[in-house]
């Protein structure tokens, strides 16, 4: 997928003033965080879930290519067959052979991030195979040529008024004067649409939440039941998965998806959660008669023995997006890949390139929410420091960051607080000039260098004399 | 030094219903607590400074504030110049390590120095230790008011209808949301009401308001959205760098609603203006 | 290089053993709400099942199943016509003293509006199905129709996941005969993706319908 996170302050800007995305990203305030909320209460063992997932993943990067290897042969001995794919061209190319292989000419599609990340559909269609998203959400966005803005509601930013446009846009073939004002009645049609596109569709993709070595399984969660049909219904199933998506054992399994769906949408268990495993027995009577797992690196094992390894416990459950204020104000777009909210403002630089994506871990107050609410515990504001860390430390970085004043800046002012003498000299100028210009009306509306903050809001004035000042005099209050 | 409660022990101590104040103390001298003044206190509302001294002291405290500190470093931590940060920690390690307690008017600057100092000098063979030790004793205000000395009794009174808001250091690094509601409870005649939405950051962010000026108007736009929805006259935090940033808001859209420093109420120092109130404006502390 | 080759070299040059003073693996919490049986993990069954709006129907006898399908898709205004599951469970059951309900054994397809199966167990502690692929019982049972009637004892129900996983590792003589889908299930289809307003019957059955035979009454 093309990325504009290195455009994010202006796609804020226009996800700011645009005024039916604002409408829409309402919902996610109210709903998710109230609901997950509600579910945490319910189960007294979260927290002590939340260390146990934790450390089950770390155990597991620890050792990745034993437990990688441990799924593959699984899989290979339940019929099935496992294509490693060290970046997206390799996993695209792989999915075009196995699709071309079965005559392919439609392709259904469960949810798969993995697959926006690689940018399978526009590829898929570029070799004149029809990809079909089945996930309402994402069957909605694609009839708009748009990308995902939320991991697990990834049609968010759109309002059920759109939704009716886009339908009637393109569903020709329907009754132009039938009612669709209810949410209900779009998704009637949307449900008798994809039904004729399941029954004909050759091969079924879908991504994979998590792998189990122990048996061989990729594992979906999903609500809709899309996810099912598109892996049942037709010849073929590939399962698109990511290489930090294995766990050990179905017990491991269990961990995960105890806090995932709590995590996600406040529900106990998502309604539907399939293993996986192989080919459709002799016996079957339904099923793929193929199953392909393929198991996409891009960038991931690089990750592993950095501070970002952290970032490859993500369970994708959304949690941080739901609670993070800058994704609530702009929404997924405006972080312009395939990510979103702190996870995507931390993995993102990691997967194109810091360069590429330099205003994502600067856009955060670090206000923390998304690390008390993460289920695998992800010190996302201390990556998000990372990356500062990086960026300032970095000569390469473009010169329009203007890098240079900011750390000439930074690094007066850490001199001058290690000389509280001159320090207090400084800032006993910065005080009197402030506060001259304030006079008596207590605070400034403009302060030159400082447009930034007094745009909106004014700034209240300095005390005319500083504390030590005060204190050293023996003024006690 | 024998009588240091850390941090754990003081939650320990609290949860079980025995204070640390509640031990004998007749053969020990006071507790020596070294105020963290943080430099927007300093440079913007020294009557916050002077707030924390006086209630340290009625809790029992002898306090000083060292004249060798500055800030904490956070601006550099924060802006990825560690090394930097890592000079000012060190500086501060010096400065505060002799004393029993340090405190903090500040969740953000009591966690700068009891969070992130121990990573950030981890690897530092000489101060690694020092910054564990310092980190373990230092608190935020009304953390420490409440956890270590048990304060009670504050003996005055405020006829406001008040709000509260938690600054997102103080809620997460320094777990501290209790604490300033139980004290705000000992104050007489003083109407509370829950902020709604109340975790949500206020879009301050230290240099992050003024790097994206418009995400963080959006978001104090919010906040003070939900501080007039609470129906309070008064808004309390106890960070200065929120108080800013909500009362700079507040007074550009024109509103009523006015903004303090927690300490300067539980204090009674009442005398100064409301943050970003004019010099003569009304009276504070009483009716509209 | 394969990219097999290439992927498993980076992974090897790069991953970091974890710290030697790390805490050796302890076994993860299991919910105490799951641990539990006999009645107590019936009614949990129950309760969180219908939390997760699907329909639980008691019944003392597997006599009963075919009266109460028919009962069933009378309520719904459904025609008296279902595919079955093949599993010896539910076609063994007494379908001729029913004439009046059509029923069709195998696999589902887009036509049919109700399907009945057999599920593996049940699991308590959500109110889930676990319900396996096999000639017995195909999966499109499970996803096709609007109406899917799961048939369940209550000798099959788990207090939690962990029991699951036990009672199949021991079914599929330790996973060699593991079956191709495991599917779990709670509660009937649903999507929010339309301003987050939930709505019941996504791609799934828009119901879920449990007839649990109450073996122990």
């Amino acid at each position: 997928m093309e990325s504009t996170a290195d455009r994010f302050v202006d796609n804020a800007h226009r996800a700011l003033g645009n005024e039916i995305l604002q409408q829409a990203l309402g919902h996610v305030r109210v709903n998710f965080i109230e609901k997950r909320r509600q579910a945490v209460e319910a189960l007294p063992e979260f927290e002590a879930l939340r260390q146990a997932g934790r450390d089950l993943r770390d155990r597991v990067l620890a050792d990745l290519d034993t437990h990688l290897l441990a799924f593959e042969a699984k899989v290979l001995e339940h019929g099935g067959q496992v294509h490693w794919c060290a970046d997206a061209d390799a996993a695209r190319n792989k999915i075009l052979e196995i699709c071309r292989e079965a005559g392919a000419r439609r392709v259904t599609k469960g949810k798969t991030m993995i697959g926006e990340e690689i940018g399978i559909n526009d590829f898929l269609a570029a070799h004149d195979i029809e990809p079909v998203e089945t996930d309402l959400g994402e069957y909605i966005i694609q009839l708009r040529h748009e990308a995902p803005s939320h991991l697990v509601a990834p049609a968010v930013h759109v309002t059920q008024k759109q939704v009716e446009e886009t339908f009637r846009q393109a569903h020709r073939d329907l009754d132009a004067t039938r009612d669709l004002s209810e949410p209900r009645s779009l998704l009637s049609e949307a449900r008798a649409k994809l039904r004729q596109k399941f029954v004909t569709a050759d091969v079924g993709i879908t991504g994979a939440n998590f792998l189990v070595a122990e048996t061989g399984s990729s594992v979906i969660v999903t609500n809709e039941g899309n996810g099912d049909l598109t892996q049942t219904l037709p010849r073929v199933h590939i399962a698109l998965a990511s290489i930090d998506k294995v766990v050990p054992t179905l017990d491991d399994l269990t961990v995960l998806l105890r806090l995932l769906a709590r995590s996600a949408t406040g529900q106990e268990m998502s309604v539907y959660t399939t293993l996986s495993t192989g080919p459709r027995r002799e016996e079957d009577h339904d099923g793929p008669g193929a199953y392909h797992v393929v198991l996409l690196d891009n960038g991931r094992s690089k990750m592993l023995g950095t501070p970002k390894q952290d970032l490859l416990r993500c369970i994708r459950c959304a949690a941080c997006l739901n609670h993070c204020p800058v994704y609530q104000a702009v929404g997924g777009h405006a972080y312009g890949w395939v990510y979103a909210g702190p996870i995507g403002a931390a993995l993102t630089p990691a997967l194109i390139g810091l360069d590429h994506a330099a205003d994502l871990p600067n856009a955060s107050t670090l206000c923390g929410r998304c690390e008390a609410v993460c289920p695998m515990q992800i010190p996302l504001p201390d990556i998000l420091r990372h990356w500062r860390e990086e960026e300032f430390n970095n000569k390469t970085t473009k010169p329009d960051r203007a890098p240079q004043p900011v750390r000439r800046g930074l690094r007066l002012w850490a001199f001058l607080a290690r000389h509280p003498r001159l320090y207090r000299l400084a800032t006993g100028i910065g005080r009197r000039v402030l506060a001259g210009r304030a006079g008596r009306s207590g605070r400034l509306d403009k302060v030159p260098l400082a447009e930034g903050w007094t745009v909106s809001r004014d700034l209240p004035a300095p005390s005319r004399r500083g504390f030590h000042a005060q204190y050293r005099k023996g003024y006690r209050g | 030094m024998s009588d240091t409660v850390t941090k754990d022990a003081a939650t320990k101590d609290a949860a079980s219903g025995h204070l640390a104040s509640d031990k004998p103390s007749a053969d020990k001298t006071p507790r020596h607590v070294a105020l963290f003044v943080t430099c927007l206190v300093d440079f913007f509302r020294p009557n916050v400074g002077f707030a924390a001294i006086k209630l340290l002291e009625r809790a029992g405290c002898r306090v000083s504030a060292p004249t060798a500190q500055t800030c904490c470093g956070q601006p550099g931590y924060n802006s990825g110049d560690s090394a930097s940060a890592a000079a000012i920690a060190r500086r501060v390690v010096d400065v505060f390590e002799k004393f029993d307690y340090v405190v903090a008017p500040s969740g953000s600057c009591a966690g700068m120095i009891s969070h992130h100092y121990p990573k950030l000098l981890g690897e530092d063979a000489r101060y690694a230790e020092r910054a564990r030790k310092l980190a373990a004793k230092t608190f935020e205000l009304t953390q420490f008011l409440v956890d270590v000395c048990g304060l009670e009794a504050l003996d005055v009174s405020l006829d406001r209808k008040v709000t509260f808001h938690d600054s997102c250091s103080s809620l997460r690094e320094m777990q501290v949301r209790a604490q300033p509601r139980a004290l705000l409870g000992q104050v007489g005649d003083l109407n509370f009401r829950e902020l709604p939405d109340g975790e949500s950051c206020c879009g301050f962010g230290g240099t992050f308001c003024v790097k994206y000026p418009e995400i963080s108007d959006r978001m104090v736009t919010e906040k003070i959205a939900n501080i007039e929805k609470s129906g309070a006259d008064l808004l309390l935090a106890g960070d200065l760098g929120c108080l800013l940033n909500m009362a700079g808001k507040l007074k550009r859209a024109g509103s009523k609603v006015e903004s303090r420093h927690i300490a300067e109420v539980l204090a009674g120092l009442l005398d100064e203006p409301a943050i970003g109130e004019p010099e003569t404006g009304p009276a504070t502390g009483g009716e509209r | 290089m394969s990219d097999r080759d290439t992927v498993l070299a980076a992974i090897r040059a790069n991953k970091k053993a974890l710290p030697s003073d790390a805490p050796a693996a302890r076994p993860a919490p299991v919910p105490a709400r799951g641990r539990v049986d006999g009645a107590a993990r019936r009614d949990l069954f129950v309760r969180m099942a219908e939390a997760a709006s699907a329909s639980v129907e008691m019944l003392t006898s597997p006599e009963d199943v075919p009266e109460a399908v028919a009962a069933y898709l009378a309520a719904q205004n459904l025609p008296a016509r279902l595919v079955l599951a093949s599993d010896p469970a539910i076609a063994n059951l007494p379908w001729h003293d029913h004439p009046m309900i059509a029923h069709r054994i195998g696999a589902a397809t887009v036509q049919d509006h109700a399907a009945l199966t057999v599920a593996f167990a049940g699991i308590a502690e959500t109110g889930t199905l676990a319900l396996l692929s096999g000639a017995e019982t195909p999966t499109t049972l499970n996803f096709l129709p609007e109406h899917a009637l799961v048939l369940i004892t209550t000798d099959d129900l788990c207090g939690t996941y962990e029991e699951l996983w036990s009672r199949l590792r021991a079914a599929t003589d330790d996973g060699a005969y593991w079956p191709r889908a495991v599917n779990l299930v709670t509660g009937p289809s649903r999507s929010a993706d339309i301003e987050q307003k939930l709505l019941l019957g996504a791609h799934g059955p828009i119901k879920l319908h449990i007839l649990l035979l109450d073996v122990e009454a």
